[in-house]
């Protein structure tokens, strides 16, 4: 799940000035236009990207007359917030969807189907990056939103004990890994690894007990996703989460690609260069962590490097995952839509807002605010210009794009229960109470969701 | 927490006539013109527990026999749940860790706050002292559960700094399993132990002072005088304040879901948390319904065996 905030978001609200819009004008969209003075509301949860999308409902009811009212919740309410509304009827018209959460609001006939839509108005849907429109259609072909972003993986490190490790950015960008001796990446993490008494990983004397900075981050154990925790080198080894995606229903925790991943992985805790599981999970975020200066390197999502990049206190550079036995690096591609509620009494003028943020008009201005990557092609590059703009060189998160090593993320059915499986599992295994195996029997246990 | 209100019935009026039509009459008319007041200081709060509290319960037993997902409608299926229930690991495991989490926290809150409101009782009668024994209870729950967060993270926090300095080694106090559990309830100890020492404090008050006057006479000293005065004088209070606590207890919440989220594993994962996850995280409301009326249950059943072992409503005074 890749908003992983523990911190009770605060409940900001903002109201947009409902002012009544003039003329519907030229409308570019062919549909027959809304009666101006219409309200949708749209709900999203990441307070970095309100900025961006206020902007797109602005352009957006100058165009259509339709105004729209944006609100705001962290990611922890958010998802209970929309349940209780679904319920009471009260949800918004448009909102902010997640891979991991559609599916089962499709399943219970929360979500309005847009294919009609879709084929009516002609959205071209090869304007989007490779395959990020179709993780929206369900088996049945019914579609659930539009793309609107993506998200890749890549590494945060702090440059000053990069050159105290005597390491180069050069270096840091052609990392390779492999689950033996875990290549020039571990040695990297080796060296970026300090003891209390100043001795470095990969020197003689260092006191793996007694660890000052961490060479990597731990977030935690990562669940069944493992998108920031373990997914790049899993997949750079060869795994594939399902037999097929979307809506795989034979699992692959117990190949032997995932489990060697994951146990060279875990060896980084036993050599002292990673933290254990009992220290990430009694701690209060990675993000903090390293901004403190207890870690050197973090593998994390792009979606964060706003906040990455201004931590104060430390100077942050990005580097590529490496790449794994498969000769290419690997990351996730997530990516989030916008999906209409079924229960919107104005299906019409949502539809026309969705359909408005998913095209290159608004995705262009969400570009220009260099917070995420858009989901349309030809806006990525105004976000890549937007983002050196403010000094952050960002082609470690799409040198996955551009070298084609980005894989869908995984979507199911029962992917809660798939989730607490996994997650338990993978708890255990972190924390050394079981070995590689114990995935291996929440994977039978996954596969009979599915029978 | 909640209190009970026990609506006073009208006592016999004195020197009630012990016969006779008028006199019957006139007792008829006097309950009449009693019955519409008392209905009306009754009924907000009635209606109130009637619609907030009655009613939902009784849609939660229902659906505690039904397959539901919120968003679509519950189907019967007997006692499935009920029979899941007993199967289900994670299930025995919430209440085992539960229980150890109010032995924990009740007993060394009990301890704890039993102690301060007898230092307060006779030590001190400033106001600002006894105050300040309740800051922590005005803080809300969440902000005291981020807040020890932050000072017990392994590697930031000001408290393993501490440790560290002192030449001892750092505890994950989140993160071990072992640890967790200890953690939380102490957390909550400190949060609530000014606000019991002051219920307790209240019951203190209620000993008349020539008890203890006649108790130094004979030579008594200020233990004695506390186990053979303070403690059978104050049982009654005692048992009310436990019978709160332990229930409030057994509803740990809101400091698991900040911090530890039911991990390391499962070691935190209590009753309610493991609840919440099934019916708001997995949509398992008829599965979680049937776990809440057994925690019901158990709660009912530990207030009703404190009331009865502690003889609570009854006093030694007099």
């Amino acid at each position: 799940m890749p908003r992983h905030v523990r911190t009770m978001a605060a409940l900001a609200v903002l109201p947009l000035a409902a002012l009544a819009a003039c003329s519907g004008g030229d409308s570019g969209s062919g549909s027959d236009a809304a009666p101006a003075g219409d309200t949708l509301s749209y709900w999203l949860w990441d307070t970095n990207q309100l900025g961006a999308y206020q902007a797109c409902a602005d352009a957006f009811t100058e165009e259509s007359g339709v105004s729209v009212k944006i609100e705001q919740y962290g990611w922890d309410d958010y998802w209970s917030s929309l349940t209780n509304n679904f319920v009471a009827g009260n949800a918004p018209d448009v909102f902010t969807n997640h891979l991991s959460q559609y599916p089962q609001f499709a399943a219970q006939d929360q979500l309005l189907d847009l294919s009609e839509q879709v084929a009516a108005d002609g959205v071209d849907l090869d304007q989007y990056q490779d395959g990020l429109a179709d993780l929206w259609v369900d088996q049945e072909g019914a579609r659930y939103g539009l793309p609107k972003d993506w998200d890749t993986i890549a590494i945060f490190y702090n440059s000053t004990m990069l050159a105290d490790a005597g390491l180069t950015p050069e270096e840091m960008s052609v990392l390779e890994w492999n689950p033996t001796d875990g290549g020039t990446y571990e040695a990297a993490i080796a060296s970026l690894t300090v003891d209390a008494n100043g001795v470095h990983g990969d020197e003689p004397g260092f006191d793996k007990d007694d660890v000052e900075v961490y060479g990597l981050a731990l977030a935690g154990a990562g669940g069944a996703f493992g998108q920031t925790e373990w997914s790049m080198y899993a997949m750079s080894n060869g795994f594939e989460y399902s037999d097929q995606n979307p809506w795989g229903t034979r699992f692959g925790y117990d190949s032997p690609e995932f489990q060697e991943a994951l146990t060279w992985w875990r060896s980084l805790i036993e050599k002292g260069y990673m933290p254990s599981f009992e220290i990430a999970t009694s701690g209060v975020s990675i993000m903090e962590t390293y901004g403190a200066g207890k870690a050197a390197m973090v593998t994390e999502g792009s979606w964060n490097t706003n906040a990455y990049m201004t931590l104060e206190g430390v100077e942050t550079a990005i580097a590529p995952t490496p790449v794994g036995p498969t000769g290419e690096r690997a990351s996730l591609f997530n990516g989030l839509a916008d999906s209409v509620w079924a229960g919107t009494d104005n299906p019409d003028a949502a539809w026309q807002w969705v359909s408005f943020l998913g095209s290159a008009d608004c995705q262009d201005i969400v570009a220009e605010q260099a917070v995420v990557f858009p989901a349309v092609q030809s806006s990525l590059d105004k976000a890549v210009e937007a983002f050196e703009a403010k000094g952050y060189d960002v082609a470690p998160f799409t040198v996955h794009v551009e070298e084609g090593t980005t894989h869908l993320a995984p979507i199911a059915e029962n992917w809660a229960e798939l989730n607490s499986l996994v997650t338990a599992a993978g708890e255990r295994f972190l924390s050394f109470q079981r070995d590689a195996d114990v995935y291996s029997e929440a994977n039978a246990q996954v596969n009979a969701l599915f029978e | 927490m909640s209190t009970t209100v026990t609506p006073s019935r009208p006592g016999p009026a004195p020197g009630l006539p012990r016969a006779g039509r008028t006199a019957q009459r006139r007792r008829g008319q006097r309950s009449r013109s009693d019955l519409l007041p008392a209905l009306l200081f009754v009924g907000p709060a009635t209606i109130g527990f009637l619609v907030f509290y009655v009613w939902p319960a009784l849609r939660g037993v229902y659906y505690s026999f039904t397959d539901f997902s919120v968003l679509s409608p519950p189907t019967w299926v007997g006692t499935e749940n009920y029979q899941d229930l007993i199967q289900d690991e994670l299930v025995w495991n919430a209440f085992g860790v539960t229980a150890q989490y109010v032995l924990i926290n009740i007993g060394a809150q009990t301890v704890l706050s039993l102690g301060l409101a007898v230092l307060m009782h006779r030590l001190t009668t400033s106001m600002a002292v006894r105050g300040a024994l309740l800051l922590p209870f005005l803080v809300a729950n969440v902000v005291v559960a981020l807040t020890w967060f932050w000072m017990l993270d392994y590697q930031i926090g000001i408290v393993n700094g501490g440790l560290d300095w002192l030449g001892m080694d750092r505890i994950a106090f989140f993160g071990d399993s072992q640890w967790a559990i200890p953690t939380i309830a102490m957390i909550n100890v400190w949060r609530h132990m000014g606000y019991t020492a002051l219920l307790i404090f209240a019951g203190l008050q209620t000993i008349p002072t020539h008890l203890y006057e006649a108790a130094s006479l004979d030579g008594s000293g200020e233990v004695r005088s506390f186990f053979t005065i303070t403690l059978p004088l104050l049982r009654p209070v005692l048992a009310m304040v436990l019978v709160i606590t332990v229930t409030g207890s057994f509803q740990i919440f809101d400091t698991v879901a900040v911090t530890t989220a039911g991990g390391p594993v499962n070691a935190t994962r209590v009753v309610y948390y493991y609840i919440y996850e099934l019916a708001f995280v997995r949509f398992d409301f008829g599965y979680a319904s049937a776990i809440s009326v057994v925690l019901f249950l158990v709660l009912a059943s530990v207030a009703f065996a404190q009331i009865k072992l502690l003889r609570a409503g009854e006093s030694d005074l007099s």
